[in-house]
């Protein structure tokens, strides 16, 4: 039998090093960049365009053209066979479709922009402000949701905090990583990265009820049993569950993710982290974390402490 | 074995059945064009997102202002004989823009420039021939068309009072007027059309609304004749056509006409690619997820797998019969909703496991595992709906074009998932148990060795 209550310090130690090194990581792009991720076109504007080249080109020669072009602050990603993904300032269809001629003949191929999308600056910043408020506010209304769920329980709001807090910990690892992605491939994110950030939201609250739903039913049996023991007991019963389906929806997202194609590959992997994340912050985070508030153990949340007697 | 059993499976058989007629026989291509409506990623096609200049528009006309130019835009792709665009009216910090889904198209430069256009209506006589030709007259010496450009104030309804029938009522300013005297004098007796371009408009009947010019007009004019819906429709364009409304994009208060602020354009080839790249995702996923089942729940596994396909074709009945656009999230989203579908069933399996090891007969243990699955169930998907609403709202700002396809296909699948888990998956075991086909807890995946207490 696992005992997840008496490692929780260890299992608490993992998430903190992780949210560290996200938060290193925040820092160095911030110094670095001035932004903490890599934004996409959604949030500071811009132009997106998957061009398709017949023949096939290299990457450089393509980079090379786009500076002497102008284009200096281009970025360009390779995603499928011959085509690129080319992320640049604002410039209309026209000027796109200049672009690819000018890139055609200098290259000596054939170059067809399969996806062209414009965002202007102006309206961006709205858009990221939305983002944000749209994961606050979830956040918020699952707090919410947990607190009227386990109202018959004594102290309510506990069970929402723990929960909650187990949530942020994952989307922040999540951005965490991002930030990383960002700092050493040049990964930005985009609209479809907060859609898959607030499916995570979702999935590891659903995941955080069903350990949470547990605990609820053995303590109503077992009243005598010590709370950390009740605890642990439920999270060994919810395990096969919790794995389970964490691994039937990891077959689909992985299925997706290497035969997906290159539109939907960040936001498939945002899925496939926050199922794995949230599997574990709900299981190894969110119930030993109620415990720790139970019975007032602070001191086991930082690493190095002594154990109390 | 329960009667409601019965019917409830003969219920869920018919569902099935219907679900299934609903997309297959019809088309051999589920995800063909004409069934399955696909959005612009998927499909190729243009999105178009332009705000709206109204510092000329009198305060408290703008909204009737902006359906008109949305009646308008959606006439001019309608002529081109597109017919499954959207032409949406949204309001952003008191900015109005216009957002418009064009799917499918191919000539997306040309969709653009009839867009990218102000609206005027023009006005037309014709020629002895019977070509329809701009309605001109001269105006301090300059040859000028009637457009409804000279209109003086907005056009109304209004009724006559003696056949109660509908009035168009319109009034001309001054280079209006001159003109309108000047041509109507001339055509007194003879049509006079009204045209978008180069196409005339059409009255709800189809034929081309033409009223003959009965006396001189000069400030002030009536149009009879026509019905009440296309005096409306007619007025409306009119109104949206007099009143100079730029499409652009504002830049802080510097308004660029002609620029949209978004502008998406996707080939077709991509979406080809794309769909045939989901499909094979979905495919290896989904036969992954079963096999996996199978192995891991024996015969419940089984009766998931079953009660999954179900869900997957009911999922893509409800698609086509709201009718949901398919986007490329959208799709994701479909996937993952079946790997959450699992998820209802594998708490109940669990708990069946749990029950029977506990010496519970198998009827009971099925029982007990679905009612105490329940609250787990329930409490953990709303959680899930929480986030699919937040996601629609957030889906419905300008910009989010895929958000919202993500947050509806995952709200449906995981309300499908509940009711299938709960329902078909139910009537399945209980139908398997009752009937004792198959009495071997190892097909349930409990060895004898693990029943603990055989007290009960």
């Amino acid at each position: 039998m696992i005992d997840f209550v008496n490692n929780k310090r260890w299992f608490f130690l993992i998430s903190e090093i992780l949210v560290i090194i996200g938060i290193i990581s925040l820092i160095i792009s911030q110094l670095q960049f001035k932004t903490p991720l890599q934004l996409g076109i959604d949030f500071k504007g811009g132009t997106s365009m998957i061009l398709q080249f017949s023949p096939p080109v290299e990457q450089s020669e393509i980079r090379e053209e786009m500076i002497k072009l102008g284009y200096d602050e281009a970025r360009i990603q390779s995603a499928s066979e011959g085509d690129f993904i080319i992320y640049t300032r604002e410039i209309t269809s026209d000027q796109a479709k200049e672009l690819a001629e000018k890139l055609g003949t200098e290259l000596d191929s054939q170059v067809e922009i399969i996806d062209y999308y414009l965002v202007w600056g102006t309206v961006a910043g709205e858009t990221t402000r939305n983002a944000f408020i749209a994961v606050v506010i979830a956040t918020v209304a699952m707090l919410f949701y947990i607190v009227w769920a386990f109202r018959h329980m004594p102290k309510p709001f506990r069970w929402g905090a723990c929960a909650v807090i187990a949530l942020a910990l994952n989307v922040f690892i999540i951005i965490g990583i991002f930030s990383l992605l960002g700092l050493l491939v040049a990964v930005a994110i985009d609209a479809l990265f907060v859609t898959a950030l607030l499916a995570v939201v979702g999935y590891s609250i659903n995941n955080t009820v069903v350990v949470f739903d547990r605990i609820r039913e053995n303590m109503s049996k077992h009243i005598r049993l010590d709370f950390a023991q009740t605890v642990n007991d439920s999270l060994v019963e919810t395990l096969a569950r919790c794995l389970n389906t964490a691994l039937t929806t990891i077959f689909v997202l992985l299925a997706l993710l290497l035969f997906g194609g290159s539109t939907i590959y960040y936001f498939v992997l945002v899925l496939l982290m926050g199922v794995v994340i949230g599997t574990y912050s709900s299981t190894c985070v969110a119930a030993p974390l109620l415990v720790v508030w139970e019975n007032r153990e602070w001191n086991a949340l930082w690493p190095f402490s002594k154990k109390r007697a | 074995m329960k009667r409601s059993t019965v019917y409830l499976f003969i219920f869920i058989l018919a569902l099935f059945g219907f679900a299934l007629w609903s997309i297959v026989p019809l088309d051999r291509n589920v995800l063909g064009r004409e069934r399955l409506k696909l959005g612009l990623d998927l499909k190729g096609g243009c999105y178009l997102v332009y705000q709206a200049d109204l510092r000329e528009a009198e305060p408290g006309t703008e909204d009737e202002i902006m359906e008109g130019v949305k009646g308008v835009i959606e006439r001019r792709i309608n002529a081109l004989g597109i017919t499954e665009s959207t032409v949406q009216i949204q309001k952003h910090a008191e900015r109005y823009s216009i957002v418009i889904q064009i799917p499918g198209i191919a000539d997306v430069e040309k969709a653009k420039e009839m867009v990218g256009l102000f609206t005027v209506l023009e006005f037309r006589e014709q020629d002895v021939v019977g070509n329809w030709t701009p309605a001109k007259g001269t105006v301090n010496g300059t040859e000028m068309t009637l457009t409804s450009r000279y209109f003086k104030e907005n056009t109304y309804i209004s009724f006559d009072p003696l056949t109660q029938k509908p009035l168009l009522v319109f009034e001309w300013d001054e280079t209006g007027t001159q003109l309108s005297e000047q041509i109507t004098q001339r055509l007194i007796g003879k049509p006079l059309a009204i045209f978008l371009g180069d196409k005339p408009l059409r009255g709800e009947d189809g034929y081309i609304i033409a009223p003959t010019v009965q006396e001189k007009i000069s400030e002030r004019g009536v149009i009879t004749g026509l019905s009440l819906t296309d005096a409306e429709t007619l007025s409306r364009l009119l109104n949206a056509g007099r009143i100079r409304v730029p499409l652009g994009k504002w830049e802080g208060e510097e308004f660029k006409p002609n620029i949209p602020l978004y502008d998406r354009t996707v080939d077709a080839t991509l979406g080809q690619d794309s769909i045939q790249r989901s499909i094979v995702a979905a495919a290896i996923g989904i036969v992954l997820l079963a096999i996996f089942m199978l192995l891991y729940y024996r015969l419940p596994g089984l009766v998931a797998c079953l009660s999954l396909g179900i869900y997957g074709v009911l999922l893509l009945a409800i698609f086509k019969l709201v009718p949901i656009t398919l986007t490329l999230p959208g799709v994701a989203g479909f996937v993952v909703s079946f790997g959450m579908a699992v998820d209802a069933n594998v708490l109940i399996f669990e708990r069946i496991k749990e029950e029977l090891r506990a010496g519970r007969s198998l009827g009971a243990s099925v029982e007990a595992g679905f009612n105490r699955a329940w609250t787990a169930i329930r409490d953990s998907n709303i959680t899930t709906f929480i986030a699919c609403l937040v996601l629609f709202w957030l889906g419905g700002e300008l910009g989010a074009l895929m958000v919202r396809g993500f947050a509806v296909t995952l709200f449906i699948g995981v309300a499908l998932s509940m009711f299938t888990a709960i329902t078909v998956t139910r009537t399945f075991l209980r139908l398997i148990v009752h009937s004792r086909v198959i009495n071997n807890l190892a097909a349930y995946g409990v060895t004898p060795l693990q029943i603990t207490r055989n007290t009960r």
